[in-house]
């Protein structure tokens, strides 16, 4: 029996969701090759009121050349991560309070679902008007966003913890901090890393939404900036920037979760 | 000898919305040390309100356990428990997993591999040492928790149902290798069964309870001789044994 195990077991760890798949990959960039050369014929006659692909590409050389477009994106990625990281920061330990002792989560737990029930975008009036136009309030939306997606998940995490486990840990002589240290810590991880994507993804969403309304830079002020002026290849490179590092970050993060709950089992 | 382990009057209830629910009722039973003991009974008869009692884990409403001469007061690493569901960690490979309650000792590095390599040999998963649970079966699991349980040195072993979740093959295969680690690594064992036969194949003392309140029915003595081989299992007199212990469970 222990043979054909090694086996089964040799043969099923080292890919197990590592290895990469190249006639995917293949496809995902004929698509993109296909959705490009679309877009190229739709408006190239000028039958479509919209930049074709030389002169966005253009334009993207333009605002590189510049370092316009480095300016736009550290402003944009500043906001978000300070507000992502604070966020995320302040929900983890949140989530384990709410999730380790009933009276705090009893205490937080109405603010936490009655804040999740407004949009983000819903506070920024609010904020402008509370905090000034400066970084401050588009800080905080971002905050808010990441803040109540992490908390969630961490505090679900904690609660779903197998008790039995606990219990195993609890035999083996663990008292209460070791328990939550080396046991309610890892167990819940995959689920705080699921909350802290949730979280970015809102973070961001949240931040374009926030510079379209009251920012000095940044390409969500770019943007509008542009719209205003009827600048169609500019929206497009904003629009195809906040596309591309949404994806990059969140790909990123992705890596992470995979590193960190290898253990987990995958169905 | 004193016994190493004695249910004193041990009573269990629970706080259902009408009335108490008597779930164990005044348990009184010494288990020698050294002795395995095996508990049958059916679903709902308190077996697992017995043992978790004893590990710690849940306190009696009456009625005390004590565990050489002392009152048991909440777990602790001389009572080594192994459960149904293998409840390893599944963010460690098994060297961890058994490393575990060493770590928690606070014992070197060193002293704890070699410790934890000792019983990872034991129960037969060295070539898994470096292996992560869900990469094992559900024997190599529940393997793995033998060994992480042996590791901290318990004078007791407390099982519930720990074979339950596998197939008869695998259930056989664990009983011999679990005889012959108890045989080598003596401890006292109470190991819970829904498995007559298991529960006769394994004893020195078959321990039948019956339900509502869950009591004691019946001790059944096995004075069949260790080791246990696959000849006793197919004697007359372990049929004979096994039948009264059927008896005692399925005509109450
Ligand atoms: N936490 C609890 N709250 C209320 N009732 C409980 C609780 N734990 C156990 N009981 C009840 O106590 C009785 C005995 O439970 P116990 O788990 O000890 O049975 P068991 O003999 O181990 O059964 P099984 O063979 O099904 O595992 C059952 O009727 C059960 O419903
Ligand atoms: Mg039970």
């Amino acid at each position: 029996m222990s043979e054909a195990a090694k086996t089964t077991r040799l043969a099923g760890t080292p890919t197990e969701g590592q290895g990469i798949d190249y006639p995917g990959l293949a496809l995902n960039l004929v698509g993109l090759v296909a959705g490009v050369a679309i877009w190229w014929a739709l408006t190239a006659g000028g039958a479509v009121g919209l930049p074709p692909p030389p002169q966005v590409a253009a334009r993207f050389g333009d605002v590189i050349a510049s370092g316009q477009l480095a300016t736009d994106i550290m402003s944009s990625l500043a906001r978000v991560l300070t507000g992502f990281l604070l966020g995320v920061i302040l929900a983890i330990p949140v989530g384990f309070v709410m999730g380790w002792y009933k009276v705090a989560r009893s205490l937080i737990e109405p603010y936490l679902q009655f804040f999740r029930m407004i949009p983000p975008l819903a506070i920024i009036p609010l904020a402008i008007v509370t905090m000034g136009i400066d970084e401050t309030p588009k800080i905080f939306v971002i905050f808010l966003a990441s803040f109540l997606a992490s908390v969630v998940a961490t505090y679900q995490g904690v609660i779903s913890v197998d008790k039995t486990m606990i219990n195993a840990a609890r035999v083996l002589g663990a008292k209460d901090m070791t328990i939550f240290l080396r046991v309610i810590i890892p167990a819940s991880t995959p689920f705080i890393l699921v909350g802290v994507r949730i979280g970015l993804g809102s973070a961001w969403a949240t931040l374009v939404a926030a510079e379209l309304i009251a920012a000095q830079s940044g390409l969500g002020f770019r943007m509008q900036q542009a719209q205003l002026y009827y600048d169609l290849p500019t929206i497009f490179v904003s629009l195809i920037t906040i596309g591309l590092l949404g994806l990059a970050m969140d790909r990123i993060l992705l890596v992470i979760e995979r590193r960190l709950t290898v253990w987990q089992e995958r169905v | 000898m004193a016994p190493k382990i004695i249910f004193d009057n041990v009573t269990r209830r629970f706080d259902l919305q009408d009335a108490a629910f008597i779930a164990l009722d005044r348990l009184s039973l010494d288990i020698a040390d050294g002795e395995f003991v095996t508990v049958v009974g059916p679903s709902g008869c308190g077996k697992s309100t017995a043992l978790n009692i004893a590990a710690g884990l849940l306190k009696p409403s009456e009625g005390t356990v004590l565990v050489d001469g002392k009152a048991v007061e909440g777990p602790g690493p001389e009572r080594g428990m192994i459960f149904q569901q293998y409840a390893l960690f599944p963010w460690l490979t098994v060297r961890q997993n058994v490393e575990f309650g060493l770590r928690i000792k606070g014992e070197e590095a060193s002293r704890r591999r070699e410790i934890a390599e000792r019983f990872i040999d034991l129960v037969g998963l060295r070539d898994f040492a470096d292996a992560l649970p869900k990469t094992l079966s559900g024997g190599m699991k529940q393997r793995c928790a033998i060994a992480r349980a042996y590791a901290v040195d318990p004078s007791i072993l407390l099982m519930d149902e720990p074979f339950g979740a596998l197939d008869a093959l695998t259930r056989v295969q664990l009983q011999d290798q679990l005889l012959d680690t108890w045989s080598r690594e003596r401890r006292t064992v109470m190991f819970i069964t829904h498995d007559v036969d298991e529960a006769v194949y394994l004893a020195n003392r078959v321990i039948v309870m019956a339900a509502r309140p869950g009591r004691l029915k019946e001790i059944i003595d096995v004075p069949l001789p260790y080791p246990r081989t696959e000849e006793i299992r197919l004697s007359a007199e372990f049929m004979t044994i096994r039948n009264r212990v059927w008896q005692a469970v399925y005509h109450q």
